[in-house]
């Protein structure tokens, strides 16, 4: 909320204070000032290397300046229509002053004012907003001719002073204002932006934040002299009683705990008093004339919002009857045209203010304007209604139909917050009204607001108000006591305090305290619904005690508790390493978003079922994940212009489960492709990645993860992959991943480079659960033996047939067998091949010629006898 | 003879020194003091000499084969320094050429800023413990003290999941990692329900926000909490911690204020500003001249959410707080985008 400083002087004495001084100790307390805008006092200036501590905005008025003015004259301009020359006296001496304002426009020529106009006044050399610019920009104030003219100073607009956006005319202050006095002096001033948190509603208005500080600053909240009675007679309150004129039914006391009607009669529609107007639009809403600016202003003052009907036309309604005030929900599909005009179908959920007649107002949310209520004579006034957009703070608004003086009947009301908030959300209303009443006022407000709406229209309209309220109150909120002990503020809090400190400290924010033996008993203030009872009312009074006490001076300590067992997260410890694996290979992790579409997912995959998001931000994030491999692959897609790509990512995938929670099993996708060797200078052409990149990274992967018994086996992957240059991976005989190249017809389907894509994911469900295998092989201090043979043979033969043959035979001499070639050519012939190995042979000794031979010759027998192997010469 | 000799190494230095390769010095040194060179004939037919001769050609022909001997080796050494020097100056290198581009493996940032979260976290005493991104409104909502309608929902705009037959208790995306603390306490709390253990958690993971994908807002992000549960924590040692914590994360001198704040789980809340680091506090555009930043929200645990998670409020109480790992590096690294994470842009990657 934005909330003027002087409207909050009016309660409270903040002499000492700067204005960031007030918004630190707010934005300590919970009331976070998010910026101060100055439209008058003087901004604070930091030299270099100073602490800023809030963001500030808007211009100071220069004292010397800028002063009060009065016009005593209007002329017209001798070479200009459309502008005038006043007559102005700034308190020392008479100016001239040029002006263009419209709202002055018409006294032209009318010579010597018999009341003389106040104005602010703004002399050469003042620094302000250019009024014709777009936004706010600062000028400074020269001399010039204008059509013959001297200028050298000016009559302001607001927009010209910061204190609006916009403005179409000069300011007219008060006629009390006094003349020559600093303009800062009078109605300089400060706006805070606050937000103001869900628990703390009750601070969304004037009162709320002079309590607030009050209690930060010790010092006393300034009693409210504001006449508030409505008991008469007296020069204000007078006539029959609104009690004999009008009544009250609620229907569901749970909905509406307490309706407050009051009456004022011939109030005289006009705009109000300057100052009124000023502080209004400061905190955000617009002037409209003293009845709605009264409702608002007195909504923004004490946080009860109002609402003004048309009592003649309410009368009319009513006939010969009294009238009759009927609060009930709605009728499912009941129809309501609210005053924006838009016709509301009405759920049973809806409450509704009605008279005998029908529907007068969606209740806390919006006014009615139903045919009957338009279509009558006299004015409808709504103050409560109106859509206000995000931030924005309601317009009042008024059917006038040309009469000066009318009769209001004002609504003040406590409604169910839950309620209110579903009904705003349901019509998308937003408003200053549903905005309070959404989040919780008190309905002790109810009376308060009504009497201090009255009062305004009172004293700015010239109303007389009818004595008494009607007050239909039949569910009056239980009090919350809360008892609260020394050791709890220890237990919970870290500090000792003894039970008059702690009733000293709730005190000043208004619980009523009485310190019994062994505890305090607090009972919650009457503007405050968000203290509970029990073990969650104590939390609620602690959270209170410690923002009065201070957060920044309550101690810092450590936990004295006992550690608990130390169980730590293998899963997640697992995954760590895993990822610490896949970096050491050279690759990129990715973190890529959980919901996509299922028309993104079946270029490389199907899937029949997905989970469904219910309300998706687009069409393309429409339902979870089913498989990591393609949202990776969307990465490497996104990054296809780079050279060389080998990126990872270790995640959830989303299996549904019909209406429950889903699956969420974890799994690990790969994928490569572009160059295998950053190109260079001296680099050129270099090869590309292929399957045995990849499929030499999931060895050493496999291996990190001290994992042996590995299988690869030709694939059934339900991914899109190129069959002859696919494989399934085994380890321990279970299936726990694929890998391979993406089938060129999937490849079609994405914007890749040319080189080919290689894929891969696994089960990290299954991967993880498998037991690894420890140990490792002794380095010997005998020197190896190397040996290479080479061995043609059938192409069908598996390579992975004829090292499993060789290690086998070998036995534990050889140590290592490394396929260093494979070649192919007429000589061998057709349908065969040369396979060369390196093997190294080691033992526990030094190994002969003859011991070496040994070996070799048993391996060639054994591969001539079972593989066909022919040894090549 | 003696001039004789005087000739040979005459002629052998006079030789010797316009030689410069290798090949030339193998020559000279057969040619002058080889076995058939003038100088060994010299020695070779010292029988014919006279008695009275001998010595004094004996001396003269050892000086002059010293004498040859040593200009041999210094000259040895001169064509080895040559050759060397020589294939040095051919050798050089353009340095300002650019080195070899090695390809190497890196973490997502949001993953090695979880990292060093929990890293801090886990010396501090705190276990990871992780959960489910999909939950139901129950777990994530209601068991935190969020009622259906709450105001504080506004706060959380969720995505929700079809399903049929849940209204009271509809499917969504996670919108904070919150669900873990409840149930994370009712598991330590069913081992004994009695005298349940104390809690010290970090709760990482990914979590989901109904918002426009703008350069401000992302529809998932990471989330780090922290929980402890026991008996006498207070919120004095919230501060204590939480203090501790940050200054291992922001540096020892860092200064941080604690706010009143509001969440529906905590009770006493708390945002916890740490002085801009980016600044020093003398106001930026990262802190938005406020000298501060908001680093994390926490508070001392809802009554009722110890509840809900099996400790009894009267005896147990505890602190939680929330922080998000890819708005401590938009900060620290003045990242004004955050779709840049989940963008996976390779050259926004290998800046980490």
């Amino acid at each position: 909320m934005k909330l003027p400083i002087s409207w909050l002087k009016d309660f409270i004495d903040l002499d000492g204070l700067t204005v960031e001084d007030i918004a630190r100790k707010l934005t300590l307390a919970g009331l976070e000032v998010d910026e101060i805008l100055y439209a008058g006092l003087p901004m604070p200036t930091y030299s270099a290397g100073e602490k800023h501590e809030f963001k500030t905005n808007g211009i100071a008025w220069d004292k010397e300046k800028i002063v009060v003015a009065e016009i005593r004259e209007v002329k017209a301009h001798p070479n200009a229509d459309k502008l005038t020359l006043l007559d102005l006296f700034d308190g020392q001496q008479e100016q001239v002053v040029l002006t263009g304002a419209p709202n002055i426009f018409h006294l032209k020529g009318a010579g010597k004012l018999e009341k003389p106009i106040k104005v602010a006044y703004a002399k050469e050399g003042s620094t302000l907003y250019d009024g014709h610019a777009e936004g706010q920009v600062l000028m400074t104030l020269k001399r010039a001719k204008i059509r013959g003219v001297d200028s050298y100073s000016m009559v302001c607009s607001e927009k010209e002073l910061g204190i609006t956006d916009e403005s179409d005319g000069i300011i007219i202050l008060d006629d009390d204002a006094p003349v020559g006095t600093p303009l800062a002096d009078y109605i300089g001033d400060a706006v805070l932006d606050i937000s103001i948190l869900p628990n703390m509603a009750r601070n969304a208005n004037v009162i709320g934040i002079a309590r607030e500080l009050a209690a930060l600053t010790g010092r006393e909240l300034r009693a409210d002299n504001r006449p508030q009675t409505v008991d008469g007679p007296s020069s204000t309150v007078n006539g029959p009683s609104v009690n004999d004129l009008v009544e009250i039914e609620i229907t569901n006391s749970e909905l509406n705990p307490r309706f407050v009607a009051g009456l004022i009669r011939n109030v005289e529609i006009k705009p109000s008093p300057y100052q009124i107007q000023r502080r209004l639009k400061l905190a955000g809403v617009r002037a409209i004339n003293n009845i709605v600016d009264a409702t608002n202003y007195a909504m923004i003052e004490l946080g009860e919002p109002l609402h003004a009907f048309d009592y003649d036309i309410l009368k009319e309604r009513a006939g010969d009857k009294k009238i009759k005030i009927i609060t009930r929900t709605a009728q499912e599909g009941e129809e309501l045209v609210t005053l924006d005009g838009m016709k509301r179908k009405l759920t049973a959920m809806n409450v509704l203010v009605c008279d005998e007649k029908g529907s007068l107002s969606l209740a806390g949310v919006m006014g009615g304007s139903e045919s009957e209520v338009y279509d009558a004579s006299k004015e409808v006034l709504d103050a409560v209604g109106v859509e206000v957009k995000a931030g924005e703070m309601p317009q009042g608004k008024i059917t006038s139909r040309g009469k000066s003086t009318v009769n209001v009947l004002l609504e003040g009301a406590a409604w169910n917050f839950i309620n209110i908030r579903r009904t705003a959300k349901q019509h998308n209303l937003p408003s200053e009204a549903s905005f309070r009443f959404s989040r919780g006022v008190h309905p002790a407000l109810a009376e308060i607001g009504v009497k201090r709406g009255l009062q305004y229209m009172a004293a700015w309209a010239n109303g007389s108000i009818a004595p008494g309220l009607v007050d239909t109150y039949p569910l009056k909120p239980k009090d919350s006591v809360v008892d609260v002990t020394s050791q709890d503020v220890k237990r919970l809090l870290g500090i000792d305090l003894t039970l008059e400190q702690i009733s000293e400290l709730l005190t000043r924010l208004e619980f009523k305290c009485e310190v019994m033996s062994n505890k305090l008993q607090v009972t919650a203030p009457a503007h405050r619904m968000d203290i509970d009872e029990g073990v969650v009312g104590l939390a609620d009074v602690l959270e209170e005690v410690a923002r009065s006490y201070g957060y920044d001076k309550i101690p810092t300590t450590t936990m004295s508790d006992s550690l608990p067992p130390q169980v730590g997260n293998p899963v997640h410890e697992w995954e760590e390493h895993l990822r610490d694996l896949l970096v050491a290979i050279g690759l990129q992790e990715v973190v890529t978003y959980r919901m996509t579409s299922p028309e993104r997912e079946s270029r490389v995959v199907t899937h029949n079922e997905y989970v469904r998001i219910a309300n998706p931000i687009a069409p393309e994030r429409s339902v979870l994940r089913q498989s990591l491999l393609a949202s990776v692959l969307e990465v490497v897609e996104k990054n296809a212009k780079a050279e060389s790509i080998a990126m990872f990512e270790v995640g959830s995938i989303f299996e549904p489960v019909k209406n429950d929670l889903p699956n969420e099993p974890r799994r690990l996708a790969i994928v490569m492709t572009g160059a295998r060797i950053a190109s260079a200078w001296d680099v050129k052409d270099s090869p590309k990645f292929d399957f045995y990149d990849m499929k030499g990274r999931i060895e050493l992967l496999l291996a990190g993860l001290r994992y042996t018994d590995i299988v690869y086996t030709e694939s059934e992957s339900t991914y899109q992959l190129h069959p002859g240059k696919s494989a399934e991976v085994k380890v321990n005989g279970q299936v726990v991943g694929v890998f391979g190249e993406l089938h060129p017809l999937a490849k079609e389907k994405y914007e890749f480079s040319d080189a080919p894509i290689i894929v891969a994911e696994f089960d990290l469900e299954k991967l993880r659960g498998l037991n690894p295998s420890y140990g490792i092989t002794p380095v010997s201090e005998f020197p190896p033996m190397y040996e290479d043979i080479a061995i043609i043979l059938d192409e069908s033969v598996a390579a992975s047939a004829v090292e499993a043959l060789i290690r086998q035979t070998g036995g534990k001499t050889v140590t290592d067998v490394r396929l260093f070639d494979v070649y192919r050519d007429e000589k061998i012939g057709a349908g065969k091949k040369s396979l060369a190995y390196s093997l190294t042979y080691q033992a526990e000794k030094t190994l002969t010629d003859a011991d070496a031979a040994a070996i070799r010759n048993k391996i060639v027998k054994r591969l001539e006898n079972t593989i066909g192997a022919k040894l090549r010469s | 003879m003696l001039d004789k000799l005087n000739e040979i190494e005459k002629a052998a230095l006079e030789s010797l020194s316009s030689i410069t390769d290798q090949a030339a010095l193998d020559a000279w040194r057969i040619a002058n003091v080889g076995r058939s060179s003038p100088l060994m004939q010299v020695f070779a037919g010292f029988g014919k000499l006279s008695k009275e001769e001998r010595p004094v050609v004996g001396a003269a022909a050892n000086r002059v084969k010293v004498a040859l001997e040593s200009a041999l080796e210094q000259k040895v050494q001169a064509v080895k320094n040559a050759a060397l020097a020589k294939s040095l100056e051919e050798e050089k290198l353009d340095v300002t050429l650019p080195g070899r581009e090695v390809k190497i493996g890196r973490l997502h940032p949001s993953t090695q800023q979880l990292r060093r979260v929990l890293a801090i976290l886990a010396e501090m005493g705190f276990q990871v413990y992780t959960s489910r991104e999909v939950e139901t409104d129950e777990m994530n909502f209601q068991m935190l003290n969020f009622a259906p309608h709450h105001p504080a929902r506004e706060m959380q705009d969720s995505f929700y999941v079809e399903a049929e037959g849940r209204e009271d208790n509809p499917i969504l995306m996670r919108t904070h990692t919150s669900p873990g603390q409840i149930r994370a306490m009712r598991e330590a709390s069913a081992t004994n329900p009695q005298n349940p253990p104390p809690i010290r958690i970090a709760l990482p993971g990914m979590c989901f926000r109904y918002e426009q994908i703008t350069a401000r807002s992302e529809i998932q992000f990471n989330q780090v909490e922290g929980l402890a549960v026991g008996k006498g924590i207070t919120f004095a040692d919230l501060k204590g911690t939480l203090t501790d914590f940050v200054r291992r994360m922001f540096g020892q001198d860092a200064r941080v204020r604690f706010r009143a704040s509001y969440f529906p789980f905590t009770e006493t809340s708390a945002e916890m500003d740490v002085e801009c680091f980016v600044c020093g506090g003398k106001g930026c555009q990262v802190c938005k001249n406020s000298g501060w930043l908001e680093i994390l929200g926490c508070g001392m645990v809802h009554p009722n959410v110890l509840q809900n998670g099996g400790y009894d409020p009267k005896i147990y109480s505890g602190f939680a707080w929330g922080m998000g790992p890819e708005r401590q590096l938009m900060l620290r690294n003045k990242i004004n985008d955050i779709r840049y994470f989940w963008g996976n842009d390779v050259r926004f990657l290998e800046q980490f």
